[in-house]
């Protein structure tokens, strides 16, 4: 299945996200109101499996859920050759003055982040915004950009790809090297 | 996820538009309806693209909402009326087109009384053209917000049975819903005066009607159109009362239906004419969903056709 690699198993997958969750835990203060912002589409997965994992630690934090879109932020936009189809962006919530988690699966030239940090502006201005990532290749960067939650970190050159596979949509969690992009 | 380009780089009427492309401006739009109901209703999509607006014919809902989308979008927007320009003074088209487009504009969209307009334009200029009404020919994104609340409300249009009531001779409106609505498999039946009804129009594969109650029993939803006295150079009903006996709507016939109806209208309303005011503010309307609508739907023709400026 071109000569794609595993780096990470289900085990570890999972102990990951629970050390994810600490993390979290640490760097906040019980009462605290957080809320957990995942970039579709990849990122959204993450975000509702921190928050479920959160949520069933009975941690005091006030958590809050929701996706963002970032297709209307691209810069790379009118320099593809075919445009992206947009998915939904559903937050309820504004997030001024609050403290946010950007979540996404895969950290690689950091173009979305930055995309989705100008999204978000749309929303309020937020306390605090912080960064996690489930995958961080770090030698790839394009942009001054640093997650602040790390799952794992892969160093790979540029033509090679990383996808995270989900329990809830792949029936099975795993992470997966392949030397060049596969269609999903 | 990527898309494929819209089949076409001007949108210059619904006739030469796939289904695909239709599905690919709603579904885009979709996520504009969302975006312009946030605190912040605006995205960079369009930062560094020039739109100019050039209305040859009068428009206050068309004008406004394409000014919208665009600055929404954040475009750069020049504006452009006949009424107060040099076409007064004996310019050509093409020329007062030229000079424009001489400022480095990317994209066009054009209002103009003389139907093939803009066709004729996408022939002589470089920029992206979009249509928003060429004389009595089309008004495609009118037609697009059009099916677009009308899917809305009722879901998949095939099978669904839809009405333009009135003036559908001099409509463009009327021209581009059936096309749209036909690409999408909706019925379709046109009702109006003998005289106000185009000879051969049932070639376009829709049913004729000079009854409006039996229209009114028949469909799901009456997009009613306003009779275009401007156009109109001779007589085509003896007067107005006349008209509105026969072909304007009033509440009552609609709770006589004993079903739901839909009541959509382009704008403007002529109230007490094709419609009375309490069918216009009734909850059989959807004629403000349209207006708004119309935003995120413009919005979505201007984004997919920017992704082709390189």
């Amino acid at each position: 299945m071109h000569n794609g690699k595993t780096i990470l198993q289900s085990e570890r997958f999972g102990l990951m996200i629970m050390r994810l969750c600490h993390e979290i835990m640490e760097r906040n203060e019980a009462g605290d109101e957080l809320y957990l912002i995942g970039i579709q589409t990849g990122g959204v997965l993450l975000a509702e499996r921190i928050y479920d994992q959160l949520q069933g630690m009975k941690t005091d934090l006030t958590l809050k859920t929701g996706k963002l879109d970032i297709t209307f932020y691209r810069d790379d936009y009118r320099r593809r050759k075919e445009p992206l189809q947009a998915t939904a962006t559903e937050l309820d919530f504004l997030i001024e003055g609050k403290s946010v988690i950007l979540l996404d699966d895969v950290l690689y030239t950091g173009r979305t982040i930055q995309a989705a940090m100008s999204a978000i502006q749309s929303f309020g201005r937020p306390a605090r915004v912080e960064l996690m990532v489930l995958v961080d290749r770090r030698f790839n960067r394009q942009l001054p950009i640093r997650p602040d939650y790390i799952g794992i970190q892969v160093d790979t050159p540029d033509e090679s790809y990383v996808r995270v596979y989900w329990q809830s949509k792949d029936k099975m969690d795993k992470v997966r090297l392949y030397s060049k992009e596969i269609s999903v | 996820m990527t898309i494929s380009q819209l089949s076409t780089n001007h949108l210059l009427g619904i006739e030469h538009l796939q289904k695909a492309d239709i599905e690919k401006i709603f579904a885009t739009a979709e996520q504009f309806l969302e975006v312009i109901n946030r605190p912040i209703k605006k995205v960079p999509s369009l930062r560094d693209v020039t739109i100019a607006n050039l209305f040859f014919e009068n428009s206050t809902r068309t004008k406004l909402s394409f000014q919208l989308a665009e600055k929404r979008l954040s475009a750069d927007v020049i504006n452009f009326s006949a009424s107060s320009s040099s076409v007064n003074k004996g310019e050509t088209l093409l020329d007062t087109v030229n000079n424009i487009l001489s400022m480095k504009v990317d994209m066009v969209v054009i209002r103009h009384p003389s139907p093939g307009v803009p066709h004729y334009l996408s022939k002589h200029i470089q920029a992206h053209i979009i249509n928003a009404g060429d004389g009595t020919h089309e008004h495609p994104t009118q037609a697009l917000l059009d099916a677009f609340s009308m899917r809305q409300t009722l879901g998949d249009l095939r099978g669904k049975k839809i009405a333009l009531i009135g003036d559908i001779l001099h409509s463009r409106v009327a021209l581009s819903n059936i096309f749209c609505l036909k690409k999408l498999g909706a019925h379709i039946e046109v009702c109006g005066p003998p005289t106000l009804i185009p000879k051969y129009i049932d070639s376009l594969g829709v049913r004729i009607s000079y009854d409006l109650r039996s229209t009114l029993a028949w469909c799901d939803v009456a997009n009613v159109l306003r009779i275009q006295l401007e156009r109109q150079d001779q007589r085509f009903f003896p007067s107005l009362r006349e008209y509105i006996r026969y072909y304007g709507i009033h509440l009552e016939m609609l709770n006589q239906l004993d079903k739901p109806i839909v009541i959509m209208h382009p704008g403007p309303i002529n109230r007490g004419i094709e419609l009375t005011s309490d069918v216009a503010d009734s909850s059989h309307s959807i004629i403000l969903d349209q207006v708004q609508n119309g935003v995120a739907v413009r919005m979505a023709v201007l984004y997919l056709l920017g992704t082709q400026l390189h």
